[in-house]
């Protein structure tokens, strides 16, 4: 493992910075304070995240890692705050939904946290509303480039050419398959199916043993990150371009969903799957094939009798794609001045942390980081390893103000295709129609 | 003395003020204030974060009415989605609890038993009774389709996937959930009617069913009037179970008002926008409740 090598040149060069760093540091420190804090034009402070040598500062960090990979980041938070005797990092947990609606009023009343993780779609509606600031300066003074990324992951934190965001990790869709099921109906489970032509060859043996092979999950989590995935396998998209118009009413996309839809009309998935069946399915054995995030991993793991294995998703289109979201590190905007300090230091963490990602990769999620990627430790992670793969074609939704809502069309329109409400086509073009009412309503607030 | 006695009562004419200060207080800040706001925010683009907030007038409002507006199809169909579930609800929600606060308010062994039974739903939060609910009605893997296809009946009903099945499944879970309290409010109007009317009734040969209809009914009147009106307000504030249990589906067909302007005020950031539909919902639900008053007094006399 490399983990002897990396802590030495960490070493190595936080010596050489420290050198550069104290004199550069203090510099920085102390003009800031001079200028007393310009809330107006918050950027660039201390040297971008290498070191921090001023006073002793704490930290506020706000995630939303409520299940297994909250122990593991709190770990590695304990591990910052021994190696950093003069930051101290706290952090709060919220779940996600609650999180997203509280980050805002409690920055705007300056009761904010000075760190904040973040989903990359989230990025440009919080950088529009100006509740995190620019990170480009850490990106620079790190050395950080699209190179020590995947350029998916790197590019998404990009709003209107300045970077807010860090990205900590990715986490893509991901392909489970039972074994047992594979086995009994005369499948090799060491060899899952990698494109179309085997994947519904598996679904029709799988059916002549009466063993369902998958369950289409006509909401969001997950059948309608499926279809999205497929929109893209398929050569469509959701946006066009410069994601002024919806465009997953097209041919390809239309094609891509009436595939999920034919799933249930040829009896490889039962209807009316609720939300969540399809996975509680899979792993009470009455699915062979479940397309579900990484997340899912660990908790897999956490049922010995279950057994399973994981794969990229199958290339159902004419290409591969699978979709994805990856969590970034920010820093929040300060009502009430920026505390140079705090940002400095916060610079430090990300920075930090970024370089530590391989033991957060242990919580389900693939690093963002390509060293890190690359190490021997991170090799043998596996199952989580088996999805690193996708990084290079994940379909991450772009970086635009408000886009959630936008996203949202489609999986209402998916929803009514696969509940067999509307036809496909038919539902997408509703979809779309309503999609580029909001892209122009959310142009027009945002100013985009 | 006089004197004495004029300063007492110029004092004692404060008191009742005095008195009803503390609450005024709350009402004011926390009740009244919030509400002149809310107009206030209605007539703008209202993003608490931006720091352009421009002033619009009523196109917030003109929007809800505009067919090419951007939240028009969005709204009505909420507003529809809730219409149904309160015209489905309310008549279960306001006869079935009656019902039961009969047959309660009979001696029999065990009627504390029951009296606790039918109220304990209620003390369930929304997500307990949604995820719940929301396992117990799956299509696929749900106790209600297995226990259905035990007994003969089809076992593959979508109950919250399809239409008008996700309504029943709602309504029916919202009518678990709530009877036990308009139940509890019933049966304390029932305690309050003397018993003398009813062995008069008696006396004059009034059958069981005479005795409801003229002794009982007459005596909840009140009663009645305060549970039709909190249920319709209930019923018209409905969130949780259709964001928990049907989560809209299919489409966005039970997707309720309220969550829709929450998800505009929330979700979507348009503060103005969630702000002129409260108050254009609130108007009509004002509109029903003054007729549900009128109607109630229009008997009385």
């Amino acid at each position: 493992m490399n983990s002897e090598e990396r802590p030495k040149d960490n070493l190595i060069s936080r010596r050489r910075v420290l050198g550069l760093g104290v004199g550069l540091g203090t510099a920085a420190a102390l003009t800031l304070a001079g200028c007393g804090g310009d809330d107006d034009t918050p950027a660039a402070s201390g040297d971008g995240g290498k070191t921090y040598t001023g006073p002793k500062v704490d930290l506020n960090l706000w995630n939303g890692f409520t299940g297994g990979d909250g122990d593991i980041f709190k770990k590695l938070v304990d591990q910052f705050n021994t190696e950093h005797q003069n930051i101290k990092v706290g952090v709060a947990t919220y779940r996600w939904e609650d999180y997203y609606a509280k980050l805002p009023g409690a920055v705007s009343s300056g009761n904010g946290p000075d760190i904040a993780v973040m989903h990359m779609d989230q990025l440009a509606t919080f950088a529009a509303r100006q509740i995190i600031q620019p990170l480009d300066d850490v990106a620079s003074a790190l050395e950080l480039t699209e190179a020590d990324f995947a350029a998916t992951v790197w590019n998404g934190g990009i709003y209107k050419d300045k970077r807010y965001g860090i990205p900590l990790d990715m986490h893509p869709l991901g392909f489970y398959y039972r074994t047992d099921l594979m086995e009994q109906a005369g499948l090799d489970p060491a060899k899952p199916p990698t494109n179309r032509q085997e994947f519904e060859a598996a679904l029709t043996a799988l059916k002549a043993k009466n063993i369902q092979g998958f369950w289409m999950s006509p909401f969001q989590f997950t059948g309608g990150m499926a279809g999205y995935s497929l929109v893209h396998q398929f050569g469509g998209s959701l946006f066009n371009r410069d994601t002024t118009q919806a465009v997953y009413n097209s041919p390809e996309a239309v094609e891509a969903v009436t595939w999920c839809v034919d799933l249930v009309k040829n009896g490889h998935s039962p209807a009316n799957v609720g939300q969540d069946a399809d996975y509680v399915a899979f792993k009470a054995g009455k699915s062979a094939f479940n397309w579900n995030g990484i997340w899912q991993i660990n908790d897999l793991k956490k049922s010995p009798d279950v057994k399973w294995g994981v794969a990229p998703l199958p290339q159902i289109g004419s290409k591969q794609a699978a979709w994805a979201n990856s969590h970034n590190f920010t820093i929040v905007q300060q009502k009430r001045g920026a505390d140079a300090n705090k940002t400095a230091a916060a610079k430090v963490f990300i920075n930090w942390l970024s370089e530590h990602s391989l033991d957060w990769a242990a919580g389900g999620q693939v690093p963002a980081r390509k060293e890190v990627r690359d190490s021997s430790g991170f090799q043998q992670l596996t199952e989580v390893g088996k999805l690193a793969p996708e990084l290079d074609y994940a379909a991450f939704p772009p970086a635009l103000p408000g886009v959630g809502d936008v996203i949202t069309t489609f999986y209402t329109a998916f929803n009514e295709a696969v509940l067999g409400k509307k036809d496909p086509k038919k539902a997408m073009d509703d979809g779309v129609a309503k999609a580029n009412q909001l892209l122009a309503d959310n142009a027009k607030k945002y100013g985009a | 003395m006089a004197p004495t006695r004029a300063r007492v009562r110029r004092r004692g004419a404060a008191t009742p003020y005095l008195f009803l200060t503390p609450y005024l207080l709350l009402f004011l800040v926390f009740a009244l204030l919030p509400v002149v706001l809310g107009v206030w925010l209605s007539l703008h683009q209202w993003d608490f974060q931006l720091p352009n907030k421009p002033f619009v007038g009523v196109d917030n409002y003109r929007d809800l009415f505009d067919s090419n507006s951007v939240v028009y199809s969005f709204w009505w169909e909420s507003l529809g989605a809730t219409g149904i579930f309160t015209l489905l609800s309310v008549p279960l929600l306001v006869v079935l609890p009656l019902g039961l606060a009969v047959l309660l308010n009979r001696a029999f062994p065990g009627r504390t038993f029951f009296r606790a039974v039918f109220f304990a739903p209620y003390v369930l939060g929304v997500a307990v009774i949604g995820l719940l609910w929301r396992f117990l009605l799956d299509a696929n893997l749900g106790l209600v389709n297995r226990l259905l296809g035990l007994v003969g009946l089809p076992d593959d009903t979508a109950w919250v996937t399809d239409l008008p099945w996700a309504w029943i499944s709602l309504v029916g879970v919202t009518v678990w959930w709530t009877a036990g309290f308009n139940a509890v409010i019933y049966l304390a109007g029932l305690q309050d009617i003397p018993g003398e009317l009813y062995e008069a009734a008696k006396v004059d040969g009034a059958t069981a069913w005479q005795r409801f209809r003229h002794v009982t009914l007459p005596g909840l009147r009140p009663v009645l009037l305060f549970v039709v009106t909190t249920t319709i307000l209930a019923s018209a504030n409905l969130f949780g179970q259709s964001y928990l249990i049907t989560q809209g589906a299919p489409g966005t067909s039970t997707r309720s008002v309220v969550w829709y302007i929450v998800e505009q005020g929330i979700a979507q950031n348009d503060a103005g926008r969630a702000a002129a539909m409260s108050i254009t919902l609130t108007l009509m639900l004002a509109v029903v409740s003054v007729a549900n008053f009128r109607i109630f007094r229009y008997r009385e006399d």
